[in-house]
């Protein structure tokens, strides 16, 4: 790493330490609007609360899967992924309102590290996924949801769940500068979400599915990551599906955070 | 080298599909001097900014900005150049001087000189006061000054400002005519593009008339406003009178014989020195017992620039702001 001095007052880092100083500032920009703007407080808190206690009263009573005592305990790992990826699509809203605001133009015309928007974006996002978790843990705690497989496969399976919200922020981002739109990008961002969530093992185990649905729910990536959070939640062997759902999260980013770069490097407010 | 050129194009070309926005397009401006790019909407002008601060690459031509290659030291560019965009891009949802920190720290300042900077500039720019108000409850004026000030962040060599009174009420648009004023008399080299004759002629050392993406007339604002012709003394004769009686009274007070449409009983009077003349004319109609109508002062508008250069009235909506006018207008 090598630091030159242009004039007074200009610390021209170069390599990683630019990169992570650019990151900073970026997630410190969004972690701000996190806390003010009022849609996304409400992501962030009371839907997530919304979802354990909906889910848990309205369908606990009549959902009985295999494996487990209490359907929260079953029904957990899943409102974690639900959501993570609900909140992530505010991510495509933020980078497309971004755009249309003329703010990615100020960001592309500043001698800036050209991944730092999306990956200070995404960082912002794995602040506010942990607090969500945490948020969601608790009140789970508090209507019989338990952990057990003991301390380091609970903090394993948060670790997981941190790993998928990294996963769909980037998928959100490059949506957002896709469709460029910031009502769409939230629509489309939902539209995609919903049947991915409920084809997949998140609320009712798969096998009660009918046979052609059974066939995509079992390739479905939720569902691998929602059954590897589960197994660390509710104990069993975990190796496989763990490895299967990191698969899933290193395949989706190698495709999306190249995308979403070129893109972002591309794009201009129209 | 005998002049140092902050900003250099030739032959700047640029399609979107089936669109021509640039065809080849010149520029060039001094180090120290602001440049007017003048045209309707769909001329080019954002185009051209756009591929000036790096954000597009042009498909013909080449640009240098202080003497780099805005392709291939892309980077480098960015380094010396400031831009306000089309549109006020500031976070509404941070504060006036977290958006300045924001953009200082983006552009390589220290924490702290991030923040000297982002003082002076609140101060330089009168929103000292609304400095820790997040940006959304400011009014358009004060937006586009904060959006300004975070383009001047780094002290770059080179600004550019795209449109930057575009949507402002008249008393932004003259406060950001006397801050712009203030900054361009200090020696920044400013590229600025525009709707707004006025505004060229108020900030502009050198204006450079683009219409389809094509350059249609260059010089000083004095050299295209000699060729579109200056202000105009419009007077309408009560019913009744005859107009070519008026047009006798005025003859000697403009730069040139009043024409009379006898028809629309109407006098019209170029004239070089504006609204310095009404006296003289209110003296001339007394001393004549002549009564008019109407009475309007006009300022040749970007209107009348593209009629003149082109023959072709612009697109644009024509502005109410040009015109001068006293007594009913018509």
């Amino acid at each position: 790493m090598t630091a030159t001095t242009a004039h007074a007052g200009f610390r021209r880092l170069s390599g990683l330490g630019w990169l992570l100083a650019n990151i900073a500032t970026v997630t410190g920009r969004n972690l701000h609007r996190l806390v003010r703007v009022p849609t996304l407080i409400a992501f962030a808190t009371v839907q997530p609360i919304l979802f354990v206690l909906l889910f848990n009263y309205a369908w606990g009573g009549a959902i009985h899967p295999p494996g487990v005592q209490r359907y929260i305990d079953y029904a957990l790992p899943g409102i974690y992924v639900l959501a993570i990826g609900f909140g992530a699509s505010q991510t495509g809203v933020a980078i497309a309102d971004d755009l249309t605001t003329g703010m990615i133009d100020r960001f592309r015309a500043l001698p800036m590290a050209r991944s730092a928007v999306l990956a200070g974006r995404t960082a912002a996002d794995l602040v506010r996924n942990l607090f969500v978790l945490l948020l969601m843990t608790t009140v789970a705690y508090a209507i019989g949801f338990r952990f057990h497989a003991g301390l380091a496969a609970a903090a394993a399976a948060i670790g997981l769940a941190l790993a998928v919200g990294v996963a769909f922020s980037w998928i959100f981002g490059l949506l957002g500068l896709l469709v460029r739109d910031p009502e769409s990008a939230g629509i489309g961002g939902l539209l995609a979400i919903i049947p991915l969530i409920f084809t997949s093992s998140t609320f009712v185990a798969v096998a009660t599915f009918p046979g052609w649905l059974q066939a995509f729910a079992k390739i479905n990536p939720i569902t691998v990551t929602v059954d590897a959070i589960r197994v660390l939640c509710v104990g069993g062997p975990a190796a496989e599906q763990i490895r299967q759902a990191l698969a899933w999260i290193g395949a989706l980013l190698a495709v999306t955070v190249p995308a979403a770069v070129i893109r972002y490097r591309r794009t201009t407010a129209t | 080298m005998v002049e140092r050129l902050a900003v250099e194009a030739r032959g700047l070309v640029k399609r979107f599909g089936d669109v021509m926005a640039l065809a080849g397009v010149d520029l060039v401006v001094p180090a120290g001097e602001v440049l007017g790019l003048l045209g309707p909407n769909g001329a080019g002008k954002t185009t051209a900014v756009r591929i000036l601060t790096t954000l597009l690459p042009p498909d013909g031509g080449w640009a240098r900005v202080m003497g780099l290659d805005v392709v291939r030291q892309s980077g480098e560019v960015r380094r010396v150049i400031g831009l306000s965009g089309q549109y006020a891009a500031v976070d509404a949802y941070l504060t006036g001087r977290e958006n300045l920190l924001m953009i200082g720290r983006l552009s390589g300042l220290s924490r702290s000189s991030a923040r000297r900077r982002a003082d002076d500039l609140l101060e330089l720019f009168d929103l000292t006061d609304a400095a820790g108000r997040t940006a959304r409850t400011y009014s358009g004026g004060m937006r586009r000054r904060l959006d300004v000030a975070a383009s001047l962040v780094a002290r770059p060599a080179v600004l550019f400002l795209d449109e930057p009174t575009t949507g402002l009420d008249p008393r932004g648009r003259l406060g950001l005519w006397r801050l712009l004023g203030e900054l361009t008399a200090r020696g920044t080299t400013v590229l600025l593009s525009t709707q707004y004759l006025e505004e060229a002629d108020r900030l502009a050392d050198t204006i450079v008339v683009l219409d389809a993406g094509t350059v249609i007339a260059s010089g000083t604002p004095e050299q295209l406003k000699a060729r579109v012709g200056g202000d105009r003394l419009e007077l309408q004769a009560s019913p009744g009178e005859d107009p070519t009686a008026l047009a006798a009274a005025m003859v000697g007070l403009g730069s040139a014989p009043p024409t009379v449409d006898v028809d629309a009983g109407r006098v019209a009077v170029p004239l070089t020195d504006g609204p310095g003349i009404l006296p003289d004319v209110a003296a001339r109609l007394s001393a004549a017992g002549l009564r008019v109508s109407d009475l309007a002062l006009r300022r040749p508008t970007l209107d009348d620039v593209f009629l003149t250069l082109t023959g072709q009235p612009t697109t644009t909506e024509p502005s109410t702001t040009d015109t001068v006018v006293v007594g009913r207008p018509r």
